[in-house]
């Protein structure tokens, strides 16, 4: 896994690889049965583009279970470990709604990217919906699931800068893209009575170089649990 | 996709390749899902099948191709190669009149004709209970037993059912 090409291809494979894993951990642990089997679903979806996009970047078992964490170019939101409830629906608002946006764009143009694009962006479209479903159900809900919705959206803003930096080699018009997904995002919130975050979009050092390698603490723990498997038994199937 | 006409034999194999059943929807055959693509003969005794999945990450397309491939294998055909192509994307629309009676026949109701990708998804309008037929039914999850489905309840008869969602 040397001489590594960061590629759009890549990049937005490994968003989609780590929110997969990330959501897959609820097995087991969700709140109600409907939503075990629909975050589970999610999860599917991703990792139905995950592989895609990997294969078009190289072989696909290598770049999921083989890399370092240095070499993995997701944004550093995906990442971020689940918390409660309410802070995975608030990751799932924020990625599904710049996903939504960014394959629709990359749909209609001509790229390798957009037959993938073309497909996956119908799927998307119940991600985001299912994450504003519940945005709305939490925000406008009892006190206290209003205070945690709140708060898992206060903790991941600053993540959501990074989203709209320029990937390399892939052409999309991102300031366009960020003011939609602003605006988006301001009316689901306000309908659901909370409150836009008013923090930076960025930290000093803790987001905005997922995409050149760098990643938050809780990364390293998450690829250990992922690609263990795999690499103390190489080639195993069942 | 298959740029010129099919020949006589190409039709055969594409009916044949049609007629394997879903593997998580059993009722309903692959050319009743809509997910076959087209069938050609590149050089003689091989052959390759195109297939889209239904959603991208949908477990059953290895089953399905495996299907396709003992079946053509059956009939004669000594190479098969199945590949996946994801343009045109799969949408629930490509679903046949037969193919969504049977779907109703199973206890699933069948999807609704599709709008534009974006915007909201309409979860509003009524889908019809595909025990007792009454309109009044709820929505109880976005996904269920597999990520074409969502899962529904009839207000009438009080039955849970399947509602195969649009895409």
């Amino acid at each position: 896994m040397t001489n590594l090409t960061r590629t759009p291809a890549l990049a937005l494979g490994d968003d989609a690889l780590i929110l997969s894993h990330r959501l897959g951990e609820w097995a087991g642990h969700a709140p109600v049965l409907e939503e075990e089997v629909a975050l589970a679903n999610i999860a599917l979806d991703l990792l139905g583009q995950a592989r895609i996009l990997l294969s078009l970047a190289g072989d696909e078992d290598e770049l999921a279970y083989l890399r370092e964490e240095r070499q993995f170019c997701n944004v550093q939101l995906v990442e971020q470990p689940n918390g409660d409830f309410a802070h995975t629906i608030a990751r799932q608002l924020y990625f599904s709604l710049y996903q939504q946006l960014l394959f629709d764009h990359l749909a209609t143009g001509g790229s390798e990217l957009a037959p993938l694009a073309a497909k996956a962006v119908k799927e998307t479209a119940y991600h985001r919906d299912h994450a504003e479903q519940w945005t709305l159900r939490l925000g406008d809900g009892t006190d206290e699931s209003h205070t945690r919705m709140q708060r898992g959206l206060d903790a991941l803003w600053r993540f959501t800068g990074e989203l709209f930096e320029p990937v390399d080699a892939l052409d999309a018009p991102w300031q366009t893209l960020r003011d939609e997904w602003t605006t988006r995002l301001t009316t689901v919130l306000e309908r659901a009575t909370l409150t836009v975050p008013q923090g930076p979009q960025h930290g000093a050092w803790t987001a905005g170089a997922g995409r050149q390698g760098l990643h938050t603490e809780p990364f390293g723990r998450m690829l250990a649990e992922m690609q263990h498997l795999h690499r103390s038994h190489p080639g195993a199937t069942w | 996709m298959v740029t010129t006409a099919p020949t006589p034999l190409e039709e055969k194999l594409l009916a044949l390749a049609g007629s394997v059943p879903d593997p998580e929807l059993p009722v309903l055959t692959l050319a009743e899902l809509g997910v076959l693509r087209g069938v050609r003969l590149t050089s003689p005794g091989r052959v390759e099948v195109q297939l889209t999945p239904t959603y991208t990450g949908c477990p059953a397309i290895e089953a399905m191709s495996a299907d396709i491939e003992r079946v053509l294998h059956d009939n004669g055909v000594a190479q098969v190669e199945v590949r996946t192509v994801l343009s045109p994307p799969w949408t629930t629309d490509a679903i046949t009149p037969e193919g969504r009676r049977k779907l109703a026949a199973f206890g699933i109701a069948p999807p609704r004709p599709t709008g534009p990708a974006d915007g909201p998804v309409p979860v509003a309008l009524a889908i019809r209970c595909p025990h007792c037929g009454s309109t009044d039914t709820t929505l109880l999850s976005r996904f269920s037993s597999t990520a074409c489905k969502a899962l529904r309840r009839c207000e009438s008869c009080r039955e849970p059912f399947d509602h195969f969602k649009e895409l």
